[in-house]
Order: structure tokens, then C-alpha cells, then sequence
């Protein structure tokens, strides 16, 4: 936690910090325990919709890891990292559909007596894909969907050059704070409007679909690929969790914490603050735009209301919720809130009759939410990750003692611990 | 005929009682052309119209209107005309012409139909039109002229010409002295009134004005191998530049001038057709997915003779290289569409001076509702420095208060009135409860304040939805700001336009009334400059953050009634505002009134003017516009009037 480097030989990595032991042992439990329980293994206790939720609520927890090292270490509070996480699945999204469409149409060009021409086929998927927005012509963005290897590729660069872009812009203009907050709001919202049109070569408001039909797998049952899905999900996470960890347990992690609570101190100590904030910046747009990849393939489908703004500040209020400055925090709260609303959402709430008046939560869950979350940031800042400090009794105390003196965002420093 | 015409109007105008001496009645007239009446013919009919005209009875119009109708019938014994009712025992009740009353009864064997033919009736009906042109009801003056314009034709020219000098009215003078320059514009006989006829109209920038000068210069599109003499060329059509190749091609195959060119489908049909043994034209089946094997294939075809020969890309080229595309007008005398181009431009010029203006207005409007939506946050936001993602909210508790105002109070002028304090009070309310409960205990934490007051916009939306349903709920204005004010064919603006223009400068002026001359205006300045000093000095910052916080608020329920009025009351309106009022606030340069108007100006102006580039696509302007501002950011950071010194705080 200190700036200041232990003395006498370093400790391997995952024994300064046993919760990243902890939890990449409860991730794998938790993974053998839904294998076990699908459908895929035949006990069935467990539907194959509800391994994809699962699945998909572990991206959603791998995209709150790079918030919550965003915001939660280095102080910036993105609201438009929904974004990146949207245009990952739409660079994997493009490559889905168009080898799914490219396997349909060869099977139907197949049957003509004559062999296609290049143009031919080429013509047929852009009508099958283009045909909902009036229009057959690839869009020059799809000049390299028939490739796996370059739609993945695309899934990394193209979140990280947009991140690297913007927030070279953002910091370079030293816009910090809620400025930030405000103009990445704004660029989720431009990319969204952007996306909406039918002539963004995107299909406009309808989006991409079929997503969950994976090419090539074909013969094997939605139970497997659910499931497949899934551990690639636990992995990622795994993968994210502890790059994320390392990065903020290290020399570069007490600089971004330095900046979080002081910029312009770390700034005189003679540390290029912008390059710090620019590389944060970007690797959590990348690891955004992998969740989103693995994401979207098993949600099936995608379109521009997925990256309005309101996703992103979705996405800070998991991790406010969860407990930022921690890292386990950050999982807690995207699992917690994504399950508790599609169970609200979704019906599963018995309704609550009150004699003159029946809440149904499908109506009243977002009132709660909202509420819920006023009453966390006022009274719980640490959030569902401080009960962990509760169990733990890891009664840290306080770097001062006293008055805080009039000027109360000095308890700025209280936030945010490991 | 013109001149015939004109004599007869004047006749008729100048001198009806005289004329009346002249001739005893109408029954006499007809008589005198009894042959031609009886057996009308459209050469023939001419003079006994004119005869008609000249004679100024009132029962011509009636018996002109009947002529053409077929409703005129004559007695075979003694060729007089008649009026008839027909009655059931095949006896007709005989109607004098002229006064309509009963003059006997007939068989139907002693009097026969008059049945003028098409031509007899196209005569009859321009008679006619110069009847109603002169008629002394001022409305039906006004439907034959619109009758006139809606449908501008040459033989128009004579009946409108001779009804202009007799008119009364001034302003429907000019109006057939505007449509009678626009027809001989169009189709006037001699070319110097032509020409001078269209520099008339280059004075002027109506619709109809530019329909006539396009309708001189029409123009068809030709092909031939060289420009041909004595036409009246437009220009000439360059292919890749005014056309494209596909498109000049397809010309020439429709002037017969090239064979059509195979398609691909074409070709691959006529493949498939032609498929024997696995192989067409010596080609095996299998590499006819090769574009250039499948020509090959089709080539051997068409040399066999059986199927069209195949047009190579070397000869489309030799094709449009041999031939001159070209338009020519449809109007044979070039001074005349020289004249009318010199005319359309100039009038074009002004049109588009106008569509300036009217942009202008158009920018003035949007900038006056970001305004109003981002005043709130100015005080809110800009001064306070509190980040209160619910305004949008406020902006819709304001609206839906409008509209509950609405649904008791049915007038809508009256319901305004109380709709206006009562959204203040509401929100002003809302605003003091969530600085109390939430607000106060989050100063100083920005980013936190920000999640908490987004937490309470959802919570705020959801509840909407659920009191008021997911549809839009209508604020309807009072009458008397329904319409626009329309200065000309382009410029035109609606009130409601100016009455929020003139609501967004009462705000300005209010705001800065209070912020700048008052007491509490004093003190919220000093609270935000310093709390500790302004507490010691004996402010209590508590209640000028809460009081402060509750105005910002207040406004916003104000402009949430005027943005109902302009748009549809939904929950979600607050959302589509939240993001473009920070934007405001933010490039105007935060704490200062001043600032938010110039950024309200500057993105409204941005946006009609990235729109007018780009008509078809506002969602394509709101992204740009979302651009551009994030790229100014980068060049002012404080926005456009940044505050200096101490105020500027940190």
C-alpha cells in the first residue's frame, strides 16, 4: 500500500497478495461446479440459458476488473467504457456473421448448376447481411470480416487505438475529474448515435445477430458451445484478474494510486503523469473490448443501444456497489447487480402486495437500484468489498489522527485500499 | 383576339347601362348568332361569345355556365333558347334565359339538346374565367385567379390581361399583374415580352416564380454523334463527370445507338442455357466460377452464333468516345432561356440568402432551448460546481407537472400561466430535498456526487414511467402560439420558436439579476469562492448551497414547460438533454451565465450548420457535433469565457 518498497528480498507475487489466490481458487470452483451441474454433463440441474447468463455475467465482472483499476486505482472515472466493450463485440460480431452467411449462401450457390464467381458470392452475403438497411454493398469496414485472425485482431486494436486517441487528446488537455467523466460520456453517446444510422455500415439500429451460431461448430449442440463460452469467460477473468493485480501491486500501481489521490504531487515528483493515465487508459479499453468479444457471442446479438451511455454508467455503479480499490470488489459488484437485476428483470421476484397497491419489480427494480445506490455512495463508500474488512478485521488505522481540517476531500486518502 | 377581348371588357365595365339600352336582352343576342348557338362548332364560336361579353347582361355568366354544362336547349320551331325541367310525362317546363322564369311547356319532339363538343367547351370555359376574373364577388376573383395558377396555361393570357385594369382590389391587383408576367414568361408569342416579362420576375422569389423559369428551361436529355446545329443547347454532359459510364452506356442503348450490353446474370443465364456434356463453349463446368472463363465460354457461344455477341469494355469505351452527350431545352429561342437562366440565378442567389437567414432563425431556436435546458446547470453546475446528473430529470418533473396542470385546467392559455410557477415550485422543492438528503454530504466528492445524483435520475425516470405509462404525454400550447410568422416564400419562423427565444433572454436577464444584484447573489458568489470566509463573514453556506441549489433546480422545471410545448413529454426527455446541457455549460467555460449563452449559441449554430451540410442525417450531425466539441475542449479547456485570477479556483 505504501510508496515505500519493502526491504529484504521480494515474496513471489501471489503471496504478497493472497486474495488473487482466493480468488482464482473460488473462480475455479465455481467453473467445476457449473461444468458439473449443465446439461452439457448431463445432470441438466443447470439450464444452458442460464450457463450463457453466467458466462456472460463473468465478462461483465472481467470489464468491471478494468473499471475498477480505471477508476478505482487511478481516480478516472470513465462512463464510457461500455464502448470499447461494444465495439469488441461488434469487430468478433462482424466476423460471426459473415462466415455464418458466407457458409449459408455457399450451401445455396452450391445447388446452381454453374459454379459462382467470387463477385457472385460476395454479392449474395452482402444482400443477405445488407438487405434489412437497403443496401448489398460491403461498407469498407468489412473489408476483412472473412478473417478470423484479423476480426480478433481488430477486437484488441481498434478498442486501444479509439482509447489511445481520445484519451491522448483528454489527458493531453489535462481535462481531469468529472470533465473527463462528462466528454467519455459523450463519446459513448457520438459512437452510439454514430451506430444508429443506417448508412454507419453497421445495420444501423438492428445490429448484428445470430451471434450465438458459431461457424465451423455447427454439429455441436448450443449446451457445448454455451459452455465452451463459459470457461473461455472464467479464463479471461482469470487472465484479467491477475494481470490487473500484478499491474496494481507493482511500482506502476503506487504511481497510479499516487496520481488517483494527488496529480499534481506526482506530477512535481517528476513522474509523466499523462503516459501513465494514456497506458491505464488503453489497457483497460483492450481488456474491455475482449470482455465484450466473449460477451456478445453468447447474447447472441448486438446493437447500438448495447454502448449508449447508460451501460456505462451501469458499469461504475457495479463497481461502486462491489467496492472500488479493490479488485475482488469490482467482481462482486458486476456479479451481484447483473444477476439480482436479470432476476428482478426477468420476473423472478414474487410481487409485493401492499393492500392497495401490487409492486411488480419489473416496474419498481430500477427505482430500487437508483435508491440503492444513493444510499451506498452516501453511507457504504466501500461498498459490498467492506464486508470482507468486517470478516477480515483488517482495521487499518487511519494515516492521521484528529481533525481532518475544514476541507473534508482529504478523506479522499481513507478510499480506495487494498 | 387579345385586343377583341379587351375592348369587349372594357365595354363591358365602362358602360354596362349603355349597353343595356343597345341590346334589349339576351334572348335578342343569341338570336343573332342563332345558327352558330344551335350548332356551335369551336371556329365558330368565337364572335358570339365575344358579342356575349361585350353585352355586359346580367344572365350571361349563368347562361355561359349552362352552355357548357349542355343545360341550353332550343325550340325547333322558332330556334329560340331556353332553360328546362324536365317533367315526368315527357313535357319539359320551358325557362326564359335571361330571368329564369316559367315561359310554357313543350314536347319533348318540339325542342332538342344544344350539345357542344370538347373544343366548343374549352372556348366557353376561358369566356368563362374572364367572367369570374371580372365577377364583382371578391372571392370568386380570388378562386379563378388560384384556379390560374395552379395551372398556368397560354390561353390564359387574354382573359387574365383583360380583367387586370377593372380590378378593385390592390393586392389581387398585383397578383394578376404577377401571374400575367409569369405567363408571358412562359408563353408569350413575342420574345423582347418574353425577355422582359422574366427580368420581371427576377425581382421576385416566389415558388411560382422559380416553376415558371423552370418550366422555360426545360431541357432533355440527348445523345448523338456530334452536337447538332441550330438546337438550342443547354450544355454539354461529360461522362465521369456529369454522368457515369454505366449510365451514359445505358443512353446510348436506349437511342439505339450501341447493343445492350450482358449483364452477368444475362450471361450466366444464357451459360446455363447453353450447358451440355459438363462444358459450354469448350469450358468445363467446373471453371466457370472464373469470371474470365465464363467470358471465354460466352464468347465461343457467340461466335457459334448462338446467343447476342458479348460487348467488351473496349468497345463500351470506343462507344462513348464516338458520341456527345448533351441537354437541350425544350424552348427553342436562346435569348429567351438565357434570359430565364440569368433570371433563375439571381433569384437563386436571393433564395439561398434567404435559406441563410432562415438557418440563422433555425440555429437562434435550438441555441435558445439548450439555453433554457442548460440554464439550470449554469447555477447547478456552473457555479456551485455540483454534478447533478438528475437536471434532466427536473427538466421532466417539469414538463409532466405542465401536463397534469393541463388535464385540470382546460384552457390552455390560463393553464400556462399557473403551469410556469407551480413546475418552479415543484422542482425548486425537489431541488432543497436532494441537497439536503444526498448533496450535502457528498461536496467535495465530485465523482461520487455525480454516481449519487445519477442514481436518483434512474430511480426519478423509472418512477415517471411507472406514474405517467412508457407513451408521450402532450403539452399542448395556447392558440394563440400555434402558426408561424412568415416574412417570405423562404423565411418563416414559428411562434413558439419565439417564445422560448424570448423565455431563454427572460432567464438570461433574470439569472443574472439575481447572481450580480442581489443579496442572495452576493452570497452564493462568496460561498462558492470561499465557504470558511463566507461562513465567518456571516453567511450560513448551508442555506445559500441549498437555496442556490433549489433555483438551478426551479429554472429547470421552467424550461422543462417550454421544452414540453416544443416536443413531446416523455420520461426519457431529460436523458436526450443531459449530455448537451453539460456540453453547454462546459464549452461556455463553467461559473459564468455569460459562458453557457455562448456555448448554447455556438453548439446550436454548430449543429443547424453541420445539419445543413448533411440534411438527411441529424443523428450524423449530433456525432459530429459531439466530436468537434471534445476537439475544441482540446484548445480551450475552460471553454469560451474562462474566468481568470481567483475566481477560477481549482
Amino acid at each position: 500500500m505504501s510508496l515505500v518498497q519493502d526491504s529484504g528480498p521480494r515474496r513471489p507475487f501471489i503471496l504478497r497478495h493472497p486474495s488473487v489466490l482466493l480468488f482464482l481458487g473460488a473462480l475455479a470452483a465455481f467453473t467445476i461446479v457449473v461444468t458439473i451441474l449443465s446439461e452439457a454433463a448431463g445432470l441438466g440441474l443447470v439450464s444452458t440459458s442460464f450457463v450463457k447468463t453466467l458466462g456472460k455475467t463473468l465478462c461483465l465482472c472481467l470489464v468491471a476488473v478494468a473499471m475498477d483499476v480505471l477508476w478505482g486505482y487511478c481516480g478516472i472515472l470513465s462512463l464510457g467504457h461500455m464502448a470499447f466493450f461494444g465495439i469488441g463485440g461488434y469487430a468478433i460480431g462482424m466476423w460471426l456473421m459473415y462466415a455464418r452467411t458466407e457458409a449459408i449462401v455457399a450451401d445455396n450457390l452450391a445447388a446452381a448448376p454453374i459454379p459462382p464467381t467470387p463477385q457472385e458470392i460476395s454479392d449474395a452475403i452482402g444482400s443477405q447481411i445488407f438487405g434489412v438497411v437497403g443496401s448489398s454493398e460491403f461498407p469498407l469496414i468489412w473489408s476483412f470480416a472473412d478473417s478470423l485472425f484479423l476480426q480478433l485482431l481488430a477486437v484488441i486494436v481498434v478498442p486501444g487505438l479509439l482509447a489511445l486517441v481520445f484519451g491522448w487528446l483528454a489527458f493531453r488537455g489535462r481535462v481531469t475529474g468529472v470533465y473527463l467523466s462528462i466528454l467519455t460520456q459523450a463519446m459513448t453517446l457520438a459512437l452510439a448515435l454514430y451506430l444508429f444510422q443506417n448508412d454507419s455500415g453497421l445495420r444501423g439500429n438492428n445490429g448484428l445477430s445470430g451471434l450465438q451460431n458459431i461457424p465451423g461448430w455447427e454439429d455441436w449442440p448450443q449446451s457445448v458451445v454455451s459452455l465452451v463460452f463459459f470457461w473461455a469467460s472464467a479464463l479471461a477473468l482469470a487472465l484479467g484478474y491477475v494481470l490487473c493485480a500484478w499491474i496494481v501491486s507493482g511500482k506502476l500501481g503506487s504511481v497510479i494510486r499516487g496520481i488517483r489521490d494527488d496529480e499534481a504531487r506526482v506530477r512535481f515528483l517528476g513522474y509523466h503523469v499523462e503516459s501513465y493515465k494514456l497506458f491505464i487508459f488503453v489497457l483497460t479499453a483492450v481488456i474491455a473490448g475482449i470482455a465484450g468479444a466473449l460477451y456478445y457471442p453468447q447474447a447472441g446479438i448486438i446493437n447500438p443501444a448495447e454502448i449508449a451511455p447508460i451501460a456505462s454508467i451501469y458499469l461504475a455503479v457495479w463497481v461502486a456497489i462491489g467496492g472500488r480499490g479493490r479488485l475482488y470488489g469490482a467482481v462482486i459488484g458486476a456479479a451481484f447487480v447483473s444477476l439480482l437485476s436479470s432476476w428482478f428483470t426477468g420476473g423472478g421476484a414474487p410481487p409485493i402486495n401492499l393492500g392497495f397497491y401490487t409492486i411488480q419489480w419489473t416496474d419498481w427494480w430500477l427505482v430500487l437500484l437508483g435508491l440503492s445506490f444513493v444510499l451506498v455512495t452516501l453511507f457504504a463508500p466501500k461498498g459490498l468489498g467492506g464486508l470482507v474488512d468486517l470478516w477480515t478485521e483488517r482495521r487499518r488505522t487511519a494515516d492521521r489522527v484528529g481533525d481532518y481540517g475544514p476541507d473534508k476531500g482529504a478523506w479522499r486518502r481513507e478510499e480506495g485500499e487494498e | 383576339m387579345i385586343r377583341a377581348f379587351l375592348l369587349a371588357l372594357f365595354l363591358l365595365v365602362s358602360a354596362p347601362i349603355g349597353a343595356q339600352a343597345q341590346q334589349s336582352d339576351l334572348q335578342s343576342i343569341l338570336q343573332d348568332y342563332q345558327e352558330i348557338v344551335a350548332s356551335p362548332s369551336r371556329r365558330t364560336v368565337g364572335p358570339m361569345l365575344e358579342a356575349l361579353a361585350a353585352s355586359g347582361l346580367p344572365g350571361t355568366l349563368g347562361f355561359l355556365e349552362a352552355f357548357q354544362n349542355r343545360d341550353v336547349w332550343v325550340r325547333g320551331a322558332d330556334g329560340l333558347f331556353f332553360y328546362v325541367i324536365e317533367r315526368d310525362d315527357d313535357q319539359f317546363t320551358l325557362l326564359d334565359i335571361a330571368t329564369g322564369e316559367e315561359v310554357g311547356t313543350a314536347d319533348k319532339s318540339e325542342i332538342e339538346q344544344i350539345r357542344p363538343n370538347g373544343g366548343v367547351r374549352r372556348e366557353i370555359g376561358s369566356a368563362l374565367v374572364q367572367f369570374q376574373l371580372s365577377d364583382p364577388d371578391i372571392e370568386r376573383r380570388q378562386a379563378a385567379v388560384d384556379a390560374i395558377a395552379r395551372d398556368l396555361s397560354a390561353d390564359q393570357i387574354g382573359p387574365l390581361s383583360g380583367a387586370i385594369d377593372n380590378e378593385a382590389d390592390p393586392d389581387l391587383k398585383a397578383r394578376k399583374e404577377m401571374l400575367l408576367g409569369m405567363l408571358i414568361a412562359g408563353f408569350g408569342d413575342v420574345p423582347e415580352e418574353r425577355i422582359t416579362a422574366i427580368e420581371t420576375l427576377a425581382d421576385r422569389s416566389s415558388v411560382e416564380a422559380r416553376a415558371v423559369l423552370n418550366q422555360i428551361l426545360r431541357s432533355s436529355s440527348e445523345v448523338a454523334a456530334d452536337l447538332p446545329e441550330g438546337e438550342n443547347i443547354a450544355g454539354e454532359r461529360i461522362v465521369g463527370v456529369d454522368l457515369s459510364r454505366e449510365e451514359a452506356y445505358l443512353e446510348l442503348v436506349d437511342a439505339g445507338l450501341a447493343p445492350q450490353r450482358i449483364s452477368a446474370d444475362a450471361l450466366r443465364a444464357a451459360l446455363v442455357e447453353n450447358l451440355a456434356d459438363g462444358a459450354v463453349g469448350g469450358v468445363p463446368v467446373d471453371e466457370l466460377g472464373d469470371p474470365a472463363r465464363r467470358v471465354d465460354a460466352y464468347q465461343a457461344l457467340a461466335e457459334a452464333g448462338q446467343v447476342a455477341p458479348f460487348v467488351t469494355e473496349d468497345e463500351i469505351t470506343a462507344a462513348l468516345a464516338a458520341h456527345t452527350f448533351y441537354d437541350v431545352y425544350a424552348e427553342a429561342d436562346a435569348s429567351v432561356t438565357r434570359a430565364a437562366e440569368e433570371a433563375l440565378a439571381a433569384i437563386e442567389t436571393r433564395v439561398a440568402m434567404g435559406q441563410a437567414v432562415d438557418l440563422g432563425l433555425d440555429a437562434l431556436s435550438l441555441a435558445s432551448i439548450y439555453f433554457l435546458a442548460a440554464i439550470g446547470l449554469a447555477v447547478t453546475f456552473g457555479v456551485m460546481g455540483v454534478i447533478n446528473m438528475a437536471h434532466g430529470e427536473f427538466i421532466m418533473m417539469g414538463a409532466y407537472t405542465g401536463y397534469v396542470v393541463q388535464l385540470v385546467i382546460p384552457d390552455y392559455t390560463l393553464s400556462l400561466v399557473v403551469a410556469l410557477p407551480l413546475a418552479f415550485a415543484v422542482t425548486f422543492a425537489a431541488g432543497v430535498a436532494m441537497e439536503r438528503l444526498v448533496i450535502r454530504w457528498l461536496y467535495h466528492r465530485p465523482l461520487e456526487t455525480l454516481l449519487a445524483t445519477f442514481g436518483i435520475s434512474i430511480a426519478l425516470q423509472q418512477l415517471a414511467k411507472n406514474i405517467f405509462g412508457t407513451q408521450a404525454r402532450p403539452l399542448t400550447s395556447p392558440g394563440w402560439l400555434d402558426g408561424a410568422r412568415v416574412v417570405n416564400d423562404v423565411v418563416q419562423i414559428s411562434y413558439i420558436r419565439i417564445a422560448i427565444f424570448v423565455l431563454a433572454l427572460m432567464f438570461l436577464v433574470l439569472i443574472l439579476f439575481i447572481l450580480n444584484r442581489t443579496r442572495l447573489g452576493l452570497e452564493v458568489r462568496a460561498v462558492t469562492q470561499n465557504p470558511g470566509m463566507a461562513a465567518s463573514m456571516g453567511i450560513n453556506p448551508d442555506r445559500i448551497n441549498m437555496l442556490t441549489f433549489g433555483l438551478g433546480s426551479g429554472v429547470a422545471g421552467i424550461a422543462g414547460v417550454a421544452i414540453g410545448l416544443y416536443a413531446k413529454v416523455t420520461s426519457e426527455m431529460g436523458s436526450d438533454y443531459i449530455v448537451q446541457s453539460f456540453m453547454t455549460v462546459v464549452v461556455g467555460g463553467v461559473g459564468n451565465v455569460w459562458g453557457t449563452l455562448a456555448g448554447a449559441a455556438l453548439i446550436g449554430s454548430f449543429q443547424k450548420g453541420i445539419e445543413w451540410l448533411n440534411p438527411s442525417n441529424t443523428l450524423a450531425a449530433q456525432t459530429y457535433m459531439i466530436i468537434i466539441i471534445i476537439i475544441f475542449i482540446q484548445f480551450r479547456p475552460r471553454g469560451i469565457i474562462a474566468l481568470k485570477g481567483r475566481a477560477a479556483g481549482g
